[in-house]
């Protein structure tokens, strides 16, 4: 731990403070398009914090370059807008160095998983003790409408008059395969389903990453409206709970059970019976099991797992970082720069 | 081992000697020169070195791509060059005497390991017949020694496999040159007994080695007599032998000291600033944080983060990754926090000459930016003042909540002179002054933070870190608007921002030392001028020009961006004006952009540093006018002990005069 950050946790005796949403709401007019998911997921994030417990001053918001990326100005905490794609990396001299903090990077799908691939795959896998909010809505909004990493092959877009021609990423099984221990997923259009995600990223020691389905309603309306949809969605969103076997359907008619080959698929819950259904485990070790549930649909128009997909324990870089300097201070003493000068063999001219 | 320490034979005095060690690039000429100049340094001779490498790691063996060097120049008075041509040569196969052969004058001492000198080696090297035989060698000494059979035998009965103990010939190099240049070898004994000490038959076989090596130039009476440098007169003090990145890297530790900042080192390694993560990993009882990053980007945009946090953040590489770092540059300016970018120049462009110097982004680092980006930039000029001018760009940097750019360079970074050690208790106290509370009241009288209102003196914004109540504040890429540092995309605004941050910079100027102006009776009429690791060398051909009876002045700045003060006065006193530079003319293109100086330059870039006599050739031409012979340019007379009497052809850059 820094000196600051010893000097920040005495001050820190005081218990935190009651706050509300207002109190977590910066003076800056907020100025997203009308209509846009990113105003439900800034009040999803400014009604949790009043009851995380933690305090403004230290919370810090960082951001890249998009549309998502001005969250940080609207929060009454203090933030970083940065440059395209590189939050991650300033996140982790940040969180490393000031292991008091809370650190929240917000991005979006361009950002973090075009521009920014690297720095987010070396954050996932260093573990670095961050949250990460990617605001997925799989079209480039600031740039006015090219698409994204995300978007779906043969997506016709300013960009390519004639279809894409790509693979999209799959945030989930590309946070998986960076070895990411805190993997999740939510949609803009449930408050609720946010907040809990939210509170358990936040919770996480490590790195978190959080996918959310945010809709652009200018650029690519209705992109997860096949899913998000209020009277589908019973039926198209496949909530992951923890210990519970996963099932959906307004009645949990369907299910998903995991094949001898590994891999999963849905059924009916009546035709296999409900102990043939795989039980949710967001601690497995593996993250085998995660990557097949993260591949259970193609794209946002077929049945979609929401929630946790892996919560696992591991160390934390920061945490092992500070660890380090430590040990090595309780062995050798605190640093003599008159002793590191002539720590070379050195000679006397008289 | 004190039979090596004898001082029976008869020995010479030299007041100078520059010797050369070179063979293939897994011989361990580095080892063996770096031993050996370990050894010099306290026997107490001023010295300067210069390790020459190829960027491979091991090139083909016996090729001439993969000979290694090591320059070393001892003396008995004050020198500052490693030296332009070595007066001794060790060779340790036919490829590494081909490929200095070229830097020897006539006369000079050449020793070559004869067991190398076999058909397929010769052929590797290029020579259809051996120059051992065919009498192209007449203008030098050549003494043959036999250094891998000897090597190979001494470790016969110690166990050690014959392919093993031949990879110690190095030590037997060393053992021989100690005892030639009356090195006592007890340090290198103690070091090899520390740094072998489990590999008990590695030790063993280099100790034996070195013995034989320092036996043979006693007994075998192929030489005439041994030399002997005496101490050279330094300063009194205490001195220890240091390269350019070492001392950067305890630069660094110093400053956080002396601020009380968190160091933390964002970095991806590259050559030649590796050795700086290398050191300063070693030192975490400072609270040094080192992070080793993904890539370039995510090296400085670590650092960055740190010190947004308070930390006190760097971030070292070398000209390609300078490259990809000039968008957080760009960020940093405009957040206006403090960071620290140390590029080790290299040749260029692209991966260029990865081992070799070359001072060439200096106009990388004053323009290498979009929009008005200006930013400090600091250049050490020898390599252990890379510790003062690192101490200096993070005061910079703080005090100025500017990224700074530190332009150290290859021969810097590797080559080592003696260092008197300073008194910790002199270095500079650096302030971080972080804001305490708040320093406003809005318009309906509430007490706000403004990150953006900035200090009338210094015009440096306040360093608010996170975790102080009352101070929360959002910063960004996005032009601010003065004083509250909110987004704003207004024009007169954005003028305004543009010109603080410029004047910002530009007063700086106020608060460094004036240019260093070396011109003993203030009557010369030619100024020459550098920057960064050239001091050296201008050093060397001004004091050679000087001996001749010419009247030479010797400026060289420290700080490039912004200038001294007094610079445009200093240059406007001479006549003529020489820029010497290991680039295409970069430093003059400033000078005569802002000073409207007709300054001439002279540059090379052969990826080694200049010559003296090359610097004095170009000094001369510029004193005679072109076409003159060196030599006529001063009254005849003996030349005094100094580093004048190299007696190199010169084999200089171009002078071109605009």
């Amino acid at each position: 731990m820094t000196d600051l950050a010893h000097a920040r946790a005495e001050d820190h005796a005081v218990p935190v403070p009651l706050t509300t949403r207002k109190d977590w709401s910066s003076d800056q007019e907020v100025r997203w398009c009308p209509g846009c998911g990113d105003y439900s997921i800034l009040a999803a994030v400014q009604m949790l914090m009043p009851e995380l417990g933690v305090r403004r001053e230290s919370t810090v918001f960082l951001s890249g370059i998009g549309c998502a990326a001005r969250f940080p100005y609207y929060m009454n905490t203090y933030g970083l807008h940065s440059i395209h794609g590189r939050a991650p990396a300033i996140a982790t001299g940040l969180a490393a160095t000031r292991p008091d903090l809370d650190v929240w990077v917000v991005t979006g799908d361009g950002d973090a998983l075009s521009i920014g691939g690297n720095h987010l795959i070396h954050a996932l896998r260093r573990n670095i003790n961050i949250t990460i909010l990617l605001f997925n809505n799989q079209i480039y909004g600031l740039t006015k409408g090219q698409y994204s990493p995300t978007s779906e092959v043969h997506k016709v877009t300013k960009s390519t008059p004639f279809g894409s021609l790509e693979q999209p990423f799959n945030p989930m099984s590309l946070a998986l395969g960076a070895e990411a221990t805190f993997v999740a997923r939510t949609h803009d259009m449930d408050r609720k389903h946010m907040m809990e995600v939210f509170r358990r990223a936040h919770a996480h020691q490590g790195a978190s990453f959080v996918e959310i389905y945010q809709n652009c309603n200018v650029f690519n309306d209705g992109a997860f409206e096949a899913i998000t949809g209020k009277d589908h969605r019973a039926d198209m969103l496949i909530p992951l709970v923890q210990g519970e076997p996963i099932r959906f359907g307004a009645e949990g008619q369907h299910g998903v059970v995991m094949r001898t080959d590994g891999t999963v698929e849905i059924v009916d819950t009546a035709a296999v019976g409900e102990s043939a259904l795989l039980v949710h485990d967001e601690h497995r070790d593996n993250p085998g099991l995660a990557f097949q549930l993260s591949h259970l649909a193609a794209g946002p128009t077929q049945p979609t797992p929401i929630g946790i997909f892996r919560d696992v324990d591991r160390p934390e870089y920061g945490t092992e970082m500070n660890r380090q300097v430590d040990q090595v201070i309780e062995r050798r003493g605190a640093g003599d720069l008159r002793a590191l000068l002539r720590s070379g063999s050195s000679w006397t001219v008289s | 081992m004190s039979d090596t320490s004898s001082d029976q034979h008869p020995s010479q005095l030299l007041d100078r000697v520059v010797i050369r060690f070179a063979g293939d690039s897994g011989d361990g000429m580095q080892l063996a020169g770096d031993r050996f100049t370990t050894s010099s340094a306290i026997l107490g001779n001023d010295l300067a070195t210069f390790p020459d490498f190829p960027a491979e790691i091991r090139a083909p063996a016996g090729t001439l791509a993969g000979v290694s060097a090591f320059q070393v120049h001892i003396s008995d008075h004050n020198i500052s060059t490693p030296g332009d041509a070595p007066n001794v040569l060790v060779a340790m196969n036919p490829a590494a005497l081909r490929a200095n052969l070229g830097t020897l004058p006539p006369g000079a001492t050449i020793i070559v390991n004869v067991d190398a000198f076999e058909e397929r080696n010769l052929a590797k090297a290029g020579y259809e017949v051996s120059p051992l035989g065919d009498g192209s060698l007449s203008a030098y000494t050549v003494y043959e020694v036999p250094m891998t059979s000897i090597t190979t035998e001494v470790s016969k009965d110690a166990g050690v496999k014959p392919r093993d103990a031949e990879r110690s010939k190095n030590f037997f190099a060393l053992g021989l040159i100690s005892w030639l240049y009356t090195r006592p070898v007890e340090a290198t004994v103690s070091w090899v007994n520390e740094r072998y000490a489990d590999k008990p038959l590695v030790r063993e076989a280099n100790l034996r080695a070195l013995k034989a090596g320092f036996h043979f130039g006693e007994t075998a009476e192929l030489f005439e007599s041994a030399y002997e440098v005496r101490p050279a007169e330094l300063p009194p003090g205490e001195y220890v032998n240091i390269t350019g990145n070492t001392a950067t890297a305890w630069g660094l530790i110093a400053a956080s000291v002396r601020s009380g900042l968190p160091l933390f080192l964002g970095t991806y390694p590259i050559t030649p600033a590796s050795d700086i993560l290398h050191e300063l990993s070693k030192h975490k009882e400072f609270g040094v944080r080192t992070f080793q990053a993904e890539d370039e980007i995510a090296g400085i945009g670590a650092a960055l983060g740190a010190s947004f946090g308070g930390s006190l953040g760097v971030t070292t590489t070398s000209g390609p990754g300078v490259d990809l770092k000039a968008e957080m540059i760009g960020l940093a300016i405009n957040l206006e926090l403090p960071l620290l970018i140390v590029d080790v120049q290299r040749g260029g462009p692209s991966t260029g000459l990865p081992t070799k110097t070359e001072q060439a982004d200096l106009l990388h680092a004053m323009y290498g930016r979009h929009g008005e980006a200006p930013l400090p930039i600091i250049a050490p000029k020898t390599p252990s003042h890379c510790f003062a001018a690192t101490v200096e760009a993070v005061r910079l940097a703080v005090t100025y909540r500017t990224p700074v750019i530190l332009l150290s360079d290859g021969y810097l970074a590797n080559g080592t002179e003696p260092w008197r050690l300073p008194d910790v208790e002199d270095l500079p106290v650096i302030d971080p002054g972080f804001a305490t509370s708040t320093n406003h009241v809005d318009s309906e009288g509430h007490e706000v933070f403004w990150p953006y209102l900035r200090d009338a003196d210094t015009l440096a914004r306040p360093w608010a870190p996170p975790g102080v109540a009352g101070l929360e504040h959002r910063i960004g890429g996005l032009e601010k608007e003065d004083g509250s540092g909110n987004v704003n995309y207004d024009g007169a605004n954005h003028e305004r921002m543009t010109r603080l941050r410029a004047a910002k910079i530009a007063g700086i100027a106020r608060d460094i030392p004036p240019t260093e102006l070396d011109d003993p009776d203030g009557a010369a009429d030619l100024l020459v001028i550098g920057w960064g690791s050239t001091y050296a060398a201008i050093a060397a051909g001004v004091q050679r020009t000087r001996a001749r009876g010419h009247k030479v002045a010797q400026a060289h700045l420290t700080h490039l961006n912004p200038f001294p003060a007094d610079l445009g006065d200093v240059l406007a006193r001479y006549r003529k004006v020489l820029v010497p530079e290991v680039n295409l003319g970069q430093l003059s293109r400033l000078l005569r952009a802002e000073y409207l100086v007709d300054a001439v330059s002279f540059t090379q870039v052969k990826g080694v540093p200049f010559r003296a006599a090359a610097m004095e050739a170009a000094i001369l031409e510029l004193i005679n006018g072109p076409g003159a012979d060196a030599a006529a340019g001063g009254p005849p007379g003996p030349l005094p002990p100094t580093e004048l009497t190299d007696g190199l052809l010169p084999d200089h850059g171009k002078v071109s005069q605009r």
